[in-house]
């Protein structure tokens, strides 16, 4: 089993779907079938896959092509890494695995699929260029389903592929897999529809039959489902191949589209070196810059130009590789999106942490009151009046919820009125800032219209937010007077 | 499960790698060494001398060139290192201008604060002298080398990971970790671990010391040794490694993968003398690095797991 891969890019994927779909089972599948599982995991895996009652058949060997011979690897050992998981046999917490093809570098998040641990798959999610959502074919979309469809949406992660799982104990039935697939549709075209705040977020899902246990679809195509064909009517482009070869192929979600969005430099800190050098340490959240641009400094309307950039060798050199050909002379001396990197700024200006540095055409949205979708993630509920420290970019400021507007009904899909948001909830929230903060639509920057509402008493994140700019004739919502003392303090 | 790695030379060398997954996981992790520093009033670096700790103070050195590395370096010695390693931590501390800061094992053993183990593994017995080196010098964030593809339990950690009083690691209540946003807000008297270099894996950090020309001890390179064989790994004959009557001891062509505590690291027989036939041998190892090289982690299935809530790296 020799195997030198030699990756072109990184993509990021995490697992969704309900306990038990198989989410873990598919990852083992994939590490194992992408020679990414070691001998010594292996023969680890093997041992406690025989005192959990696996391996009927000898150990060690694989039952892929033989869905009547009992499996004789509990692939989700490969990821359940806890000691409660193994013993227990679920997922607890997500745990991140690499692997890589001749095609790409894999960075894989298994998130667990209760209820309880949502915020784990809000975790992987928000930093995935694509989703794989399991689904049990023979329970069909369930309210995890929905949920976790919808945090995809909401988090806008650029893919999302649906892996129809346990196939075999179907028969391979090609009716029952089309149940499903048109009822996925269905959702998601509900979730990304105009009633929906926002504009529709990402393409269309991605519908794969697989068998997780036996590896029907998951890297090779599989035989068992002659019907899974290229060019089904009413299907994606990719129907017909198995998820891994799908997964190679993903358009690349990461630097060329942020390229063309106009510049966000949070500042994360000053720099100061002998000779009296100052510099401001960042990572373009969006954009492109170089030597000679005017930059807006934010917040505030003061402009200045760049007069130099600090760049690792190696930054440069990916510059020039990615360039087109022709102008790599250029494309060299220009940083772009994703890149960490340390500025030069003209003059003599009050540029800090927390400060963005932006386009002057396009400048970020200066406000203090923000509207915000959240993915609530902790026991204590949000209401109106609560005191949370708000993190946004390399800015953490104080702000006060002023509204619990709605909040999404995962049955209907629809977003209702709502005074309060629970656990796991999803809904909209309005905060008071402390000070302005130039912001973004999550829409049109991830990286700055995200942020987090942090508990300023105990430190824990409570939500995962992203910002919704709103219509200029919205009213200003009010908070109670005594509030005031906390965000002047 | 029996030779870690094949023993004989290796051939062409790996085609080369496109940049764009070194160069991401360079920006993230240099993103992170600014967040936490910027964030934290005392923070510090575990550098062991060990390949992840030397790529982790190069990005470091990287993140706030040309100013000088905010923050000390921590070492925890057992005692029981390989003297080429800790001249090499001298050396790079020195080149740098870094300040050291030493947690001793030994000295907690001497003052009968500490057990020696009835194995001579030392490698567990860092938990203490790190918590005590943590409370004294009140650091509050502590950056470590330890990359997610190590382990099943380390693949389970936050990239910053919040301890408790005791420096305990609680895996089912780990904060949500989004976008790029790391939240470091802890009480007085807990700390943070920081991990930027979560999501290398081994062949990118090799890639990476490649590439980047990144000096390492002279360890990670085929040489010829006297060496035992002990548990099925390779073991160096060394004044804390010292082979038993039935030990014959032979000298071999090795290397090592990891570098911790000579009493419990293995090498691995090897002719890679330079940083492309180390790449071309780690794409085709068939073994993990821990499985190869440590016993520590072959206490049990849960043994790293075990350690880390205790609190260790
Ligand atoms: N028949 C069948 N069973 C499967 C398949 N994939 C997973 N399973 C079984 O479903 C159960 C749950 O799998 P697991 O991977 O732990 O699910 P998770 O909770 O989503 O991670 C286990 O008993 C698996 O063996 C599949 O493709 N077919
Ligand atoms: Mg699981």
């Amino acid at each position: 089993m020799t195997h030198t891969p030699t990756p072109g890019t990184l993509l990021r994927l995490a697992t969704a779907g309900s306990v038990d779909d198989g989410k873990s089972t598919l990852v083992g599948r994939l590490l194992h079938d992408a020679h990414a599982i070691l001998s010594d995991q292996l023969a680890a895996v093997t041992r406690s896959s025989a005192e959990r009652g696996f391996g009927a058949a000898p150990a060690g060997s694989d039952t892929r092509d033989d869905p009547d011979a009992g499996p004789a690897l509990d692939l989700a050992l490969l990821t359940d890494g806890l000691r409660d998981e193994r013993e227990q046999g679920i997922t607890i917490d997500v745990a991140y695995r690499y692997f890589a093809t001749d095609r790409r570098s894999f960075v894989l998040a298994d998130c667990p699929g209760h209820v309880q641990y949502t915020r784990n798959t809000v975790t992987g999610a928000s930093t995935a260029d694509a989703v794989v959502l399991l689904v049990d074919v023979r329970h069909g979309v369930v309210e995890q389903t929905r949920r976790h469809l919808a945090v995809a949406t909401l988090l806008r992660v650029e893919h999302v592929i649906v892996a129809v799982n346990k196939i075999d104990a179907v028969d391979y039935s090609e009716e029952a897999f089309r149940a499903v697939e048109r009822d996925i549709v269905q959702v998601s075209r509900e979730l990304r529809g105009p009633e929906r705040t926002g504009s529709p977020g990402g393409p269309e899902p991605i519908v794969v039959p697989v068998s997780a246990l036996h590896g029907d679809n998951v890297v090779t195509t599989s035989t068992r489902t002659p019907w899974y064909t290229p060019h089904t009517p009413g299907t994606s482009a990719y129907s017909g191949q198995a998820l891994l070869p799908i997964l190679e192929q993903l358009p690349d979600a990461d630097a060329s589209a942020r390229r063309t969005e106009p510049l966000r430099l949070p500042v994360q800190s000053v720099i100061r070196a002998h000779g009296g050098y100052r510099g401001y340490a960042g990572q373009i959240a969006a954009g492109t810059l170089r030597v000679g641009d005017t930059v807006r400094i934010q917040p505030g309307i003061q402009l200045t130009q760049v007069t130099g950039l600090e760049r690792t060798t190696l930054q440069e050199q990916h510059a020039a590789e990615t360039s087109t050909a022709g102008t790599s002379a250029t494309a060299s001396e220009v940083a772009a999106a994703g890149e960490s990197l340390t500025i030069r700024l003209a003059g003599d200006h009050d540029v800090a942490r927390g400060s963005v540095l932006t386009d002057p055409q396009r400048p970020a949205v200066e406000l203090d009151e923000v509207t915000l979708q959240v993915a609530w993630l902790h026991q204590r509920p949000a209401v109106a009046g609560s005191r949370v420290l708000f993190k946004h970019g390399t800015a953490t400021i104080k702000a006060l919820v002023a509204e619990v507007s709605d909040r999404l009904d995962l049955n209907t899909l629809r977003s209702g009125p709502a005074d309060q948001l629970q656990l796991n909830d999803i809904g909209t929230v309005t905060l008071r800032l402390a000070s302005v903060l130039p912001v973004d639509d999550y829409s049109v920057s991830k990286r700055t219209g995200a942020g987090l509402l942090i508990d300023p008493a105990d430190g824990n994140t409570l939500a995962a937010a992203m910002i919704h700019l709103p219509d200029p004739q919205d009213a200003d919502a009010t908070a109670p007077d005594s509030d005031e003392d906390w965000l002047n303090s | 499960m029996t030779s870690a790695l094949s023993a004989e030379a290796p051939t062409a060398p790996p085609a080369p790698a496109g940049t764009a997954v070194l160069a991401r996981l360079e920006a993230e992790a240099i993103h992170i060494i600014r967040e936490v520093v910027a964030e934290f009033d005392r923070p510090a670096m575990l550098f062991s001398g060990g390949k992840d700790s030397v790529v982790m103070l190069h990005l470091a050195i990287k993140a706030f060139a040309p100013g000088p590395v905010p923050f000390p370096v921590v070492h925890i010695d057992t005692g029981h290192n390989f003297p080429e390693v800790i001249e090499f931590r001298d050396r790079t501390v020195e080149r740098h201008g870094l300040r050291l800061v030493i947690g001793s094992v030994k000295e907690l053993i001497d003052a009968g604060a500490l057990q020696e183990r009835a194995d001579g593994t030392r490698n567990p017995l860092q938990t203490v002298p790190l918590l005590n080196t943590i409370a004294e010098h009140r650091f509050d964030a502590l950056f470590g080398g330890a990359r997610r593809d190590e382990d099943r339990a380390r693949a389970k950690e936050r990239i910053l990971s919040l301890r408790d009083e005791f420096g305990q690691w609680d895996p089912r209540n780990q904060r949500p970790e989004l976008w790029n946003l790391y939240n470091g807000r802890h009480r007085p008297g807990q700390h943070v671990r920081a991990f930027p270099i979560s999501n290398w894996t081994e062949l990118d950090i090799w890639r990476y010391i490649a590439l980047e020309d990144i000096a390492l001890p002279s360890l990670y390179y085929a040489h010829e040794r006297e060496v035992f064989h002990r548990d099925s790994m390779v073991r160096a004959v060394g004044p804390h490694s010292l082979p038993g009557e039935h030990e014959p001891v032979e000298r071999l062509w090795v290397r090592y993968r990891t570098v911790g505590d000579m009493s419990c690291t293995g090498a691995v027989r090897s002719r890679a003398t330079t940083n492309d036939l180390v790449l071309n041998e780690v794409a085709s190892a068939t073994v993990t690095e821990r499985g190869a090289t440590r016993a520590d982690d072959r206490l049990s299935e849960a043994a790293m797991e075990d350690r880390k809530k205790d609190g260790y790296f």
